[in-house]
């Protein structure tokens, strides 16, 4: 066991991790654009989710290249968070939606001073 | 200094402690006053507690008048003393509560407590519509004032003169103020006090500096480094300390440039002007000089300046009073002329004069103040001399007018009256010094006197004699204002007069007599040859050098030989005369000429034919380089006018500078300036912040990407 894993460990090439690196910020990329141009806020929260799997790509990438697993024990974690904080932003979404009974989030702009 | 009299040395006398009761009584009665007022008593109490307690004093007084035998210091406690360094003569100072009691301080008492007491008997039924409501404080400051001025008299030494100095300015600003209501009575006690300030900071430096030069503010240690010469004093010092006192004693006893405030202190309940006004507080300026006479004899410049002064204001106020249409403010005005006359005395060297004159003014000006007191309580405040006539005929009013007759006929020196001999005894002196300036300032004081022989009987002639016509004045003090309502409601335009009762007419009848009364001492040296007494009582105090007695330095009148110069000219030995007489009586000839001239013009205008004065006045109307005369006379001289644009004015501008510079640069740019820098900073940040959440997850992700090419160049340039 101890063995299969160290070898499974070992073929992984520099090369391979830039391509997952890149998938990462690909991901990455298309979570923020989503976030800044799109005004639904469940595609937004869906765009943040989008970023959270490419930062978590990125850990579980790094973490092969380290021969570390607690990257990758981190990432369990972040998912565990991110279906918690999932829960409570569609809530939120819900709630602010029988509010204004629209989903864009300009309509909630208030906190700005002027 | 040469001659027999000196001042004596004083003894130290524990056992007169009971003297200074005089002092403690007034305070508890004001005490008792306070608390009546608290308690909201509904009755006369106050006045019957005030009354009491002077009355005491005043027995006290004359009890220590009887025991009195020469100079005593009586030590009650010790109340301020400080060392430092080896606590030697100037590096100590001590201040007893103790009295010093000689003659002028037993004279000086026996008429402030005496007047005092009957002046609050009169004042308890004068202030009686008031009972309940202001009685208790109008007493409360009776107490106050006549507390203050015990201490101020019989205080043995500056600090206590100071701290009763002070008292009575705050009781005189108390009273003045007593309606506090009425803003022109308001108006009126900020000005006396504010005036009296200005004269109190020359009596403080003044005291000061007699500390600095003799290292001591007691009278007899003060006197006693005198006598040696006060080796310790630096003479530039001894020429400025009487300047500084007499700028004291001007703004006490209204003298030029501020006399001011007294005609507006009239705004005050009439037994005030009576009491502290015109008899007794004003006077504290003739004592102070007296008291340090000595310091004045020093310098004969400050001596002249004080008579110069003196004689300039009288001739001033008296011009002013001949034009008044008030009756109180024409008094006030003799007040402030009858002042300059004793200033005058007291700056051509005769103590004795200005003494005398004290007195017999304190009596006939308390008097004349009563009189129009009870007119004025009677007419609902109706002082317009043009409103009133021929008084004497009308039932009730008789004595109120003849009274006022008495105290007239005083206040005009009438031949033979007690103030023909006191204004004599300083104008005596004046004519026959060596001195020209000083023979000019007395035949400037003759010609004053017929002026105010004039403005006095022309408020007699016009108020109590003529025919009988009267109109109310617009005051209702509260009882009898209900009253004075009745009686409208019976008949509109019929106004009933309020005639005075016995407490008001009993003191006016005594204070007649006691303004006959002290006319004695001068009967009795005039047509018994005996030592005037006022006379003896100055001639063992410390202004002894004016007195007249001994040391043939000057002599008043009544004494057999006309005065040689006074103090400030040594050894000339010419003889006196007033227009080529024998001085004595030339001047009771040119005096009694002035005093009758101006009684027969007053007549003539006022009494026989009223319409020739309003003649005259447009007579006088009609010529361009006369007319203005009465019209500035009438408007005080403009007086009030210059110190508003010589002093007011500038104070004025200058505040709203400062007050500009103060709300604009201090608050404006410093402390508004400091508030306002982070609300500027937030007002450029505050566009981060417009509530689009896109606009955040912009500036995160620019941040970022900040963060990530400083980095990246940062490692870029390592590479190199």
């Amino acid at each position: 066991m101890n063995d299969a894993l160290s070898s499974a460990f070992t073929i992984i090439a520099p090369a391979q991790i830039s391509i997952a690196l890149a998938v990462s910020a690909i991901l990455f990329g298309l979570g923020l654009i989503g976030f800044l141009c799109r005004r639904n806020m469940i595609i937004m929260f869906l765009c943040t989710e989008l970023m959270f799997q490419g930062a978590a790509l990125a850990m579980v990438a790094f973490a092969r290249m380290r021969m570390d697993v607690s990257g990758q024990v981190f990432v369990i974690f972040i998912l565990t968070v991110a279906a918690a904080e999932a829960a409570l932003a569609l809530g939120l979404v819900v709630l602010l939606y029988r509010r204004r009974e629209t989903l864009n989030s300009e309509v909630w702009s208030e906190l700005g001073e002027s | 200094m040469s001659g027999e009299l000196s001042i004596p040395q004083a003894v130290i006398a524990p056992e007169l402690a009971w003297v200074g009761l005089a002092i403690l009584l007034p305070l508890l009665s004001s005490v008792v006053c306070a608390l009546c007022g608290a308690l909201r008593v509904k009755n006369k109490l106050p006045a019957i507690v005030t009354a009491l307690a002077l009355a005491i004093s005043f027995v006290i007084i004359v009890r220590a008048y009887f025991a009195y035998a020469g100079p005593v210091e009586v030590p009650i406690f010790q109340w301020m003393s400080f060392e430092w360094g080896s606590g030697g003569r100037f590096q100590s100072f001590t201040a007893n509560c103790s009295l010093y009691i000689d003659s002028l301080t037993l004279y000086w008492m026996l008429f402030v407590t005496g007047l005092g007491t009957l002046i609050t008997v009169y004042a308890s039924e004068y202030m009686e519509s008031d009972v309940g409501g202001g009685y208790s404080r109008f007493f409360f400051g009776i107490s106050i004032f006549l507390f203050a001025m015990s201490a101020l008299v019989l205080g043995d030494n500056l600090a206590m003169l100071y701290l009763g100095w002070e008292g009575v300015g705050l009781a005189s600003y108390l009273l003045v103020g007593y309606n506090y209501d009425r803003p022109s009575a308001v108006a009126a006690a900020k000005k006396a006090f504010i005036m009296n300030r200005i004269g109190d900071l020359g009596l403080a430096l003044g005291i000061f500096m007699l500390w600095a030069n003799y290292g001591t503010i007691q009278y007899s240690e003060l006197f006693a480094a005198m006598k040696n010469g006060g080796q310790t004093a630096v003479d530039w010092h001894l020429s400025v300390i009487p300047f500084l006192l007499m700028l004291g004693a001007f703004g006490k006893s209204a003298q030029i440039p501020l006399f001011t405030w007294l005609p507006d202190a009239m705004e005050g309940p009439t037994p005030v002007s009576a009491l502290i006004h015109a008899a007794t507080m004003v006077t504290a300026g003739v004592y102070l000089i007296a008291r340090l006479y000595p310091f004045f004899e020093l310098h004969p410049e400050a001596l002249a300046t004080i008579a110069w002064i003196g004689c300039s204001t009288a001739l001033l106020a008296a011009t002013i009073g001949m034009m008044q249409y008030d009756i109180k403010r024409v008094f006030a005005y003799s007040t402030i002329s009858q002042l300059g006359y004793m200033f005058l005395g007291l700056g051509v060297g005769t103590s004795f004069g200005a003494c005398y004159h004290v007195l017999t003014h304190a009596f006939f000006k308390a008097l004349l103040f009563l009189t129009a007191g009870a007119i004025m309580h009677g007419f609902a405040g109706q002082l317009d001399l043009r409103k009133l006539s021929g008084l004497r005929h009308l039932a009730g009013w008789r004595i109120v007018s003849w009274t006022m007759f008495v105290g007239c006929l005083w206040l005009s020196a009438f031949p033979y009256t007690a103030a023909f001999f006191s204004k004599d005894a300083i104008l005596l002196q004046a004519l026959t010094s060596a001195r020209a300036d000083f023979r000019f300032l007395g035949w400037m004081g003759l010609f004053t006197a017929a002026l105010t022989a004039y403005y006095t009987f022309r408020v007699w002639f016009r108020v109590c004699a003529g025919p009988l016509h009267f109109e109310g004045g617009n005051e209702g003090h509260g009882d009898h204002d209900e009253h004075d309502k009745h009686a409208a409601h019976a008949a509109p335009a019929a106004f009933h007069p309020h005639a005075p009762g016995w407490a008001i007419k009993g003191v006016l009848l005594i204070l007649a007599l006691g303004a006959l009364v002290v006319g004695v001492p001068a009967y009795k040296a005039v047509f018994l040859h005996e030592t005037n007494w006022v006379q003896e009582m100055i001639a063992h105090s410390s202004a002894y050098q004016g007195s007249g007695l001994g040391s043939g330095l000057g002599s008043g009148l009544g004494l057999g030989d006309a005065g040689h110069a006074g103090p400030v000219s040594h050894g000339d030995a010419h003889t006196p005369t007033v227009l080529g007489m024998d001085a004595h009586t030339g001047l009771t000839v040119v005096g009694s000429t002035a005093s009758i001239g101006g009684i027969l013009v007053a007549w003539f205008f006022h009494l026989r034919s009223r319409k020739s004065a309003d003649q005259l006045r447009a007579a006088l109307a009609r010529r361009w380089w006369l007319g203005w005369i009465p019209t500035a006379m009438e408007n005080k001289w403009y007086v009030d006018e210059l110190y508003h644009y010589l002093f007011r004015l500038p104070l004025w501008f200058g505040s709203q500078i400062l007050s500009f510079g103060d709300k604009h640069f201090l608050d404006g740019v410093l402390v508004d300036g400091m508030a306002k820098l982070p609300l500027a900073l937030g007002r450029v940040f505050r566009p981060l912040y417009s509530g689009a959440l896109q606009g955040y997850a912009v500036t995160m992700a620019g941040g970022v990407a900040l963060v990530l090419a400083w980095v990246s160049w940062v490692w870029l340039r390592g590479m190199h």
